[in-house]
């Protein structure tokens, strides 16, 4: 017996509405479709960002030009958690609702995250040195940001690991979910412990303790990065539904409609 | 508009160059190169399957998905 039998007619279409962008056949043409216009905003608000940062923004008072790494780093660094969130929402999708396009979209998220997070520190540690004499510190937020690097780089090896797709998926989500603790104690490890990092300039329910300029490039950073992002991410899932589901109907059809044209 | 005086004060960052455009050097590199690595990432799953498609063991067995 299937799981529709058991639903009424009603609750059985709006499941499979629901579904409908669930499953790879429907959602590969779609991020194809989406690929381009988040890569092109990601690259207009980069330079727009860029522009600004380095050409309209004015010198710190305090930090001189060195400050102008936090154009790259701050947006970074939200980026390396915000994509470890997803990722870990996106395993845990796939492992409750057993949905393989989910579990496909948080592998596809972690390199994209590991990449964040290697610019976050990089460019930290090039901060760092000017301002505080020092490459690193074994500061709370540098040694959860630490962290997290291994913890997407721990995803990604224990997937490599498993042969069989579907086991690389749970196993991988498992270690994402435990490692989701991880986030608030870097978010809020400037505020738990006396770090020597700075605190958050930009927080929600504070007015920005930053000069407009500095502030309005950051956030365009941000959005770039974000857009950037979801480019990347979904040109990799693309990549791992073409691998994985490569002996599959729909993708025969789909290509040979393709070539067709 | 431009805060700066010349194109050397712009590289010079203050005094800061190195710091500053290594991280924005290293920034974009890994950016470009993983856009580089999923381009050919996606090329050759192309091509496995068009290899695939175009295979004379292309039998029913195979098609199941």
């Amino acid at each position: 017996m299937s799981a529709t039998d058991t639903l009424s007619p009603r609750s059985a279409f709006r499941t499979s509405v629901w579904f409908k962008y669930a499953s790879p056949q429907v959602f590969f043409p779609l991020a194809g479709k989406l690929i381009p216009i988040f890569a092109v905003i990601g690259a207009l608000l980069s330079i727009i960002g860029l522009y600004l940062g380095f050409f309209v923004a004015p010198t710190d008072w305090q930090q001189g030009d060195s400050y102008r790494i936090i154009f790259l780093h701050v947006p970074a660094a939200w980026m390396s958690m915000v994509i470890y969130l997803a990722l870990a929402f996106w395993a845990g999708v796939g492992l409750v609702m057993n949905t393989r396009l989910a579990s496909m979209m948080a592998t596809a998220l972690a390199p994209t995250g590991a990449i964040f997070t290697v610019i976050t520190l990089w460019t930290g540690a090039l901060w760092g040195k000017p301002t505080w004499g020092a490459w690193w510190v074994w500061d709370a937020r540098l040694t959860s940001e630490l962290i997290l690097l291994f913890l997407y780089i721990g995803f990604m090896a224990l997937q490599a690991s498993i042969d069989d797709a579907r086991r690389a998926d749970k196993a991988g989500a498992v270690l994402a979910l435990v490692g989701v603790v991880n986030i608030p104690i870097i978010y809020f490890s400037v505020k738990w412990w006396n770090t020597l990092h700075q605190g958050a300039s930009v927080s929600l329910g504070n007015s920005p303790s930053m000069e407009k300029t500095m502030l309005t490039a950051m956030l365009i950073m941000a959005c770039a990065f974000w857009a950037y992002s979801i480019a990347a991410a979904l040109m990799r899932v693309r990549c791992i539904i073409l691998e994985r589901e490569r002996h599959s109907d729909w993708l025969k059809q789909y290509s040979e409609s393709l070539e067709k044209k | 508009m431009m805060v700066w005086d010349s194109w050397s004060a712009f590289f010079g960052m203050g005094g800061y160059g190195p710091y500053v455009w290594g991280s924005v050097v290293l920034t974009f590199a890994l950016i470009f190169g993983e856009i580089c690595s999923l381009a050919i990432r996606w090329n050759s799953g192309v091509k496995h399957l068009g290899n695939w498609l175009h295979s004379e063991e292309n039998d029913d067995d195979e098609n199941k998905a």
